[in-house]
């Protein structure tokens, strides 16, 4: 058998005016960049909730990333300041989690740069397969010792109420 | 209320502290009117009942359940399955049964490093024979068990389902009295949903709000607040934005910072999420470097600060196992 190698699955969510463009156009000049990461058009990095992240990484994402507008640039002004300033409160509270602070990066990606974003996926991707996989949902992963002791809890009640003949 | 056909009431505590059970006699006399119209078939710390009457009972027989606190052990799931099994309605009663709670930040450590803590390590401990709780102790008589332990805690609606919830550190007395109304008068919201405001801990606080900008965190012990400001806008970390309101914004009134006892507002999904953002719209830099500084020496504790009451319900639930001594237990 082969070795199969760890392929991450990675969500980036692409600004509507920039980054989602740059990958437009990293498609259309055909630049290619690794097929794991699974792409979610938002209307500005600004829109993105750290709840979006967080449900992610539950739901099984190994690395998350969020592109937006350089600062300055931003359609609506200065949301991605904001989103900067969110990523920075994310990276801080992941990493009390335990999330390693390589799966989740902030990419600043104009309409223009294509190969700048697709080389920045390349590198996520190259960086979250070295970290393995996240599986984060293991962590109150159920293996039968819960259903074997409540199981325990029922028999000795049973035995309790049985009436003697 | 008549006293024509009496319901059936259970009260159940789980992983808590106490405190739900003396809210529910914060409602005063009005306790001589839940008694008239339920009998009370099961409440540990007022009433004499076993749970074998209970496990003798039909299915669906018990009218109202209100369980508080989380679930940790095994014991704690047999009841609410058990209680579920036997109830019309499930209420999650208070911030455990809710979102964990206090008993929930547990989830940053698991079972081994907290029975080294509580069993060798705390000064105050002696256990020179380094005695530890088994779930098996073979004796002569045979073999004793003692409820499993588990590495993380899970909120009611993690273990069973659910039909409502009520929310706080402990539920204000008269909110708890407004649930217990509604469900006598069959006024209940959709199943699932959360009884009580959907206006937020700010909505109720007296204090004038004006911008927002912050430089710096401060920690309560740093200052002394300006009574009539708001106190976010003062740097303090105040959780009033994310949590819903139910209290009257006790805290924040007499100037101490919300902790988002009262557990998130309707829409938001991750308390902790949520305040990342509003304290994300507040600070005053468009430094990198500069932002970094604010929160690391601001917000030196983020689960404790974020997740404080709902690390259980969060979407992360935990801190990675990964790391920690394993003990074996799971979920």
């Amino acid at each position: 058998m082969v070795d199969e190698r760890f392929e991450p699955k990675i969500v980036a969510f692409l600004c509507n005016w920039c980054s989602y463009r740059a990958a437009d156009l990293a498609g259309t000049a055909r630049i290619k960049y690794e097929p794991n990461v699974r792409m979610i058009r938002v209307m500005c990095s600004g829109r993105v909730d750290p709840t979006f992240v967080l449900k992610a990484f539950a739901l099984g994402a190994d690395g998350v990333m969020i592109a937006g507008c350089h600062p300055g640039e931003c359609h609506y002004l200065e949301q991605n300041y904001k989103a900067m300033r969110r990523f920075n409160m994310l990276k801080h509270t992941l990493k009390a989690m335990g999330v390693e602070e390589g799966r989740i990066r902030l990419q600043w990606a104009s309409a223009a740069e294509g190969v700048q974003l697709a080389s920045a996926i390349n590198e996520m991707v190259d960086q979250v397969r070295e970290l393995g996989p996240l599986n984060w949902a293991q962590n109150w992963h159920e293996d039968g010792e819960v259903e074997a002791a409540i199981q325990r809890i029922e028999e000795e009640h049973a035995e309790v109420m049985e009436v003697p003949a | 209320m008549s006293a024509a056909k009496k319901g059936k009431l259970a009260n159940y505590w789980a992983a808590s502290c106490g405190g739900c059970e003396i809210a529910v006699l914060g409602i005063n006399e009005k306790i001589l009117d839940v008694a008239e119209a339920f009998d009370i078939v099961l409440w540990p710390v007022a009433v004499d009942a076993k749970v074998h009457s209970i496990e003798k009972m039909a299915d669906k027989s018990i009218d109202l359940c209100l369980f508080n606190g989380a679930i940790r052990t095994s014991e704690q799931e047999y009841m609410a399955r058990l209680l579920r099994r036997k109830s019309k309605v499930m209420v999650a009663f208070g911030s455990c049964a809710h979102e964990g709670c206090i008993p929930a930040l547990a989830n940053v450590s698991n079972r081994e490093e907290i029975f080294q803590t509580a069993y060798h390590d705390t000064p105050s401990t002696d256990n020179p024979n380094g005695v530890r709780p088994q779930t098996e102790t073979e004796v002569e008589e045979g073999k004793l068990y003692l409820p499993l332990f588990y590495d993380t805690v899970k909120t009611l609606d993690q273990t069973v389902e659910v039909d409502y919830y009520l929310p706080g550190c402990p539920p204000e007395p008269e909110r708890i009295w407004d649930a217990i109304v509604a469900i006598l008068e069959g006024k209940l919201p959709a199943p699932g949903s959360v009884i009580g405001a959907t206006t937020t801990v700010c909505d109720d606080c007296p204090r004038t709000r004006e911008e927002k900008k912050i430089k710096e965190f401060k920690r309560t012990w740093e200052i002394i607040p300006d009574p009539d400001i708001c106190l976010l806008e003062q740097g303090l970390v105040c959780c009033g934005i994310a949590t819903r309101a139910g209290c009257g914004a006790l805290c924040p009134t007499v100037g101490s910072p919300c902790i988002g006892c009262y557990g998130p507002n309707e829409g938001v999904e991750d308390f902790g999420a949520r305040m990342m953002t509003a304290l994300a719209s507040v600070i005053d830099s468009d430094d990198p470097e500069e932002i970094e500084r604010i929160i690391q020496e601001g917000i030196p504790d983020p689960i404790g600060t974020f997740y404080r009451f709902s690390l259980a319900a969060s979407q992360l639930r935990r801190k990675t196992l990964e790391g920690l001594d394993p003990s074996g237990a799971s979920a």
